[in-house]
């Protein structure tokens, strides 16, 4: 029971969020902010991830295609559909639930304990709006472009790595990059890295909303801002992928 | 003039507030006393319309807070100048930027004449050169007269200050009582005070409502405390060994 009464009140805090924002130019004020917090801040951490996991799955592949049957060059390609299908839109994602969630639902969450909320809700403002739809509109906007980025670097990463070890020359590896590319792929990496974006801003920025109490109250709704985003994204990885790969 | 008919307020089943029914008055500053827990702060949300009233009405200068429509409410809501217990200061913007914040979002004032206000109101409080700074980097009294500016910054016809002096000194309370006493009889705003502290009352209590769990059990003012025989309110007013002293001298 209690599950359907949270998904009714977040669904009735999402139709506070979408609402027209009073001052455009101050939304774009926030949303820019927002961007450089959610998206460059992220940008680090990303990258290194990104570069090992291309590493570890050339090695892997490189490994498991170890059978003169199987030409070398499917160690660039394996490694490539891993990295643009799953790796980088899933991982990635699952990541930036962890970091940008518990950031967004302790900033709400402190401003709701500390009366900043219902202080903007005497000025006239709506606080769900203003805080949280910048927020979202900067995660759905950033984070596609994180997550080219992440592909890009782990496929670098498995060429570093492959032609270093020799596991793979650097003719068969780029061969297996270019062999059989769908777009569509990339296609459905980021409509899932959209979906996953809207759900990790929306999730966390409701659990911070709904925050009573004190700070250890704070650290209690980004826990389960974080967990519910994570479980969220599994879940909507699974839909998405039904979907959109089985046709 | 605020007035409170019959309003009750429960959560999750527990009564907060019962039939309570009462009013404030212009240019005065009415006090709204009681323990903690006693339901000071819920009644102070549901007159702002924070939370929303199981039973009653408020009116303010007799219009009915429960007929208004959405649009007048966010009219009414201009009015208004609330100072929240902890300041409730923008943590992410600076003493200027928060002051400026209710100007930015209700008015069409250009940057140099929300400027000019918003350094008006800080005079007012005695607090410039401060600008500049982020919250984190304010002491408390300074961040309860920020919160004070930015209460008055649109010229509130009602003021709303929830414990202003929770968690201050002394001296320093003092001088933040004062200071909501003059800018409510300067401005002849209707000035609600919540608190648990009697030097707050005996000095500005011109009315003092006393509630005790949930319910208004007494009223008069800050003189007519000393005298009274209200058995609950005596505890709660003399609770302290002071107090007690006091009692005695004026008895
Ligand atoms: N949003 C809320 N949900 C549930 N209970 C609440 C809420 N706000 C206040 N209460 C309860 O109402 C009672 C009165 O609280 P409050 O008005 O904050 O007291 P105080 O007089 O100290 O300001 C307390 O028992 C508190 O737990
Ligand atoms: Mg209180």
């Amino acid at each position: 029971m209690k599950v359907f009464s949270q998904l009714g009140e977040y669904l009735l805090f999402l139709r506070q969020v979408f609402t027209r924002p009073d001052k455009f130019r101050i939304f774009h004020q926030q949303a820019v902010k927002e961007v450089e917090s959610i998206g460059l801040e992220s940008l680090w951490i990303v990258s290194i991830i990104s570069i090992f996991m291309g590493a570890v799955a050339t090695i892997q592949m490189a490994f498991n295609i170890d059978t003169p049957l199987i030409p070398k060059y499917t160690i660039g390609f394996a490694t490539r559909q891993t990295i643009i299908l799953e790796f980088s839109p899933t991982m990635i994602s699952l990541i930036l639930a962890g970091k940008v969630g518990s950031k967004i639902a302790s900033e709400i969450g402190t401003m709701r304990v500390t009366e900043q909320i219902d202080a903007m809700e005497i000025m006239g403002v709506n606080p769900a709006n203003y805080l949280i739809l910048p927020k979202i509109a900067a995660a759905v906007f950033i984070n596609p472009v994180l997550i080219i980025i992440s592909i890009v670097l782990a496929l670098m990463g498995g060429w570093i790595v492959g032609t270093a070890t020799s596991l793979v020359t650097s003719t068969d590896y780029i061969l297996g990059l270019r062999s059989w590319y769908q777009s569509y792929d990339v296609f459905y990496a980021l409509i899932k890295t959209v979906v996953f974006a809207f759900l990790i801003t929306s999730i966390s920025g409701f659990y911070g909303y709904i925050t009573r109490g004190g700070a250890e109250d704070v650290g209690k709704a980004s826990t389960k801002a974080v967990v519910q985003s994570s479980i969220f994204i599994i879940l909507f990885n699974l839909i998405l992928t039904q979907l959109l790969l089985n046709d | 003039m605020i007035e409170v008919n019959h309003i009750s307020k429960q959560f999750d089943g527990k009564q907060v507030l019962q039939d309570i029914t009462t009013r404030f008055i212009r240019g005065k500053n009415n006090l709204i006393i009681g323990q903690s827990g006693s339901g000071k702060t819920v009644l102070l949300k549901c007159i702002i319309g924070l939370y929303i009233i199981d039973e009653g009405d408020i009116l303010f200068e007799g219009k009915s807070l429960m007929e208004m429509d959405p649009a007048s409410r966010k009219n009414l809501r201009k009015e208004f100048g609330t100072l929240f217990q902890g300041g409730a200061l923008f943590s992410s913007l600076t003493v200027e930027e928060n002051v400026m914040f209710p100007l930015t979002m209700n008015t069409a004032m250009d940057r140099e004449e929300k400027l000019e206000r918003v350094n008006f109101c800080l005079k007012r409080v005695r607090l410039e050169n401060a600008n500049k700074l982020y919250p984190s980097q304010l002491s408390g009294g300074m961040t309860k007269r920020v919160a004070i500016a930015r209460a008055i910054s649109l010229n509130p016809k009602y003021l709303f200050c929830d414990e202003p002096n929770s968690g201050l000194d002394p001296s320093t309370a003092n001088v933040i009582d004062k200071l909501i006493n003059e800018i409510t009889e300067e401005y002849q705003i209707t000035t609600i005070v919540n608190t648990h502290d009697m030097n707050s009352v005996m000095e500005i209590g011109d009315q003092v409502a006393f509630i005790y769990q949930g319910q208004l059990w007494w009223e008069g003012s800050r003189n007519d405390i000393l005298q009274s025989s209200n058995k609950e309110l005596n505890d709660f007013v003399f609770a302290t060994e002071l107090t007690k002293k006091l009692k005695h001298k004026s008895a």
